[in-house]
């Protein structure tokens, strides 16, 4: 049996793995349909109504209006499939990636322009390291 | 018959793309980047390959999660660009070479590498930013391309290990080709990044320099890198970088470093770009 465990113990990180896939397949493929502009301007023009297209769970569906990207995850959303979210609301990858941390965007901005966020305990929960 | 020269190594962050698209390149923020690519610019335009074989990964542009294959190869006369969510990049579309794609793909699975065949695929950033680094703005791509696409999206990627050996493998499938012709071969992605959750962010630049070091001194170290330490020291998206040991695999037992750049950040990203002489036949 495949034993996934110690992906818990790697801090503030999810691994999308099959079992997450199959979770977050309808909204990673509503994320999919944003490729195409025509479906941009209609998700856009009435948000509710087009996710009412998908099969989505009650969380993923409000997490995607709330555009929170920790809950989409936590509910099977990819991070690449979830960029096309970001990407038709006009937000880079940066800001999306801030707002995923407990930093504001400039801070998050700052943090990367002096060499990232440090792996020193960052690599293991258990062994503190 | 054809060979294998050089083998280029290189970040492919969708920022770096658009700091090209909008003549960023000259700002505070992004010359730095550009100026490590300088070199290599000028050394390809020497060296006048005909054909890349570019090994990338799709972010769910021509994959969705429908099918989702571990090695793919691309047989089609040319690929278009993919629109990610703010319409398709301005660049060239990418013309492929199919006969040798094709005599790669049958070669590849008879040598029990069991590529999926792709006739018609449009392409993302993770293909077209390494070619805006290394060519510019052209009108027309100045390469033949064949790409080979590496699930790294969904766990598990293919192993290093695996990796390496599918290169060994492209290695002699390229030189029992019979056209003459001057191939180089491109891993892409990396190096130490995260793009998702309270760890967004993570940069391990003493990760990231050793591997720069073994991919000419000491490679058989980075194929034995388990997934879950690229996880915890580069980062969830940092495990792109077995495509590099793709590329080094085909390269041979002894390489030359032609040139050698790091660079942090670049969005979210440590960049790491390599050129190294493939070793003698």
């Amino acid at each position: 049996m495949v034993d996934n465990s110690e992906f818990d113990d790697i801090p503030g990180t999810t691994v999308f793995t099959a079992v997450r896939s199959h979770q977050g397949f309808h909204l990673n493929q509503f994320c999919m349909s944003l490729m195409k502009p025509e479906n941009r301007e209609r998700f856009k023009s009435n948000e509710g109504a087009y996710l009412d297209e998908w099969q989505l769970t009650a969380p993923q569906r409000q997490a995607v209006l709330d555009r929170d990207y920790n809950a989409m995850i936590a509910n099977g959303g990819n991070i690449y499939f979830l960029a096309k979210i970001f990407s038709s609301d006009g937000i880079s990858f940066q800001t999306a990636a801030a707002s995923m941390t407990d930093m504001s965007v400039e801070e998050y901005a700052e943090m990367m322009l002096h060499g990232g966020r440090s792996p020193e305990g960052q690599r293991s929960i258990k062994e503190g390291r | 018959m054809a060979r294998i020269t050089a083998g280029v190594t290189t970040s492919h962050v969708p920022a770096i793309g658009a700091a090209i698209d909008l003549g960023k390149q000259g700002s505070d923020y992004w010359a730095p980047l550009f100026e490590g690519y300088e070199w290599s610019k000028e050394w390809i335009a020497n060296e006048r390959p005909d054909v890349v074989v570019l090994v990338y990964n799709d972010h769910a542009s021509a994959f969705s999660l429908e099918v989702i294959p571990t090695f793919a190869i691309g047989c089609a006369d040319d690929f278009a660009i993919a629109d990610e969510g703010f319409g398709p990049r301005p660049v060239p579309k990418v013309i492929g070479h199919p006969d040798l794609a094709c005599h790669l793909a049958q070669s590849l699975i008879l040598d029990e590498f069991d590529m999926t065949v792709i006739n018609e695929m449009k392409v993302d950033h993770g293909l077209t930013v390494p070619l805006s680094l290394m060519f510019g703005q052209p009108s027309e791509w100045p390469i033949k391309v064949v790409p080979i696409v590496v699930n790294v999206i969904q766990y598990p990627p293919p192993t290093g290990e695996r990796c390496f050996k599918l290169g060994q493998a492209l290695r002699r499938a390229i030189e029992s080709f019979d056209e003459d012709l001057n191939v180089q071969i491109w891993g892409t992605g990396g190096m130490s990044h995260q793009l998702q959750g309270p760890r967004a962010g993570l940069i391990n630049q003493e990760f990231d320099n050793a591997f720069l070091d073994n991919m000419t001194e000491n490679p058989d170290d980075l194929r034995k890198i388990p997934h879950i330490e690229y996880l915890r020291e580069s980062g969830s998206e940092g495990i792109e970088l077995v495509m590099w040991l793709i590329m080094r695999g085909a390269l041979g037992d002894a390489v030359t470093q032609l040139h050698r750049f790091y660079h942090v950040p670049a969005s979210n990203t440590a960049v790491g770009h390599l050129v190294l002489r493939a070793a003698a036949e």
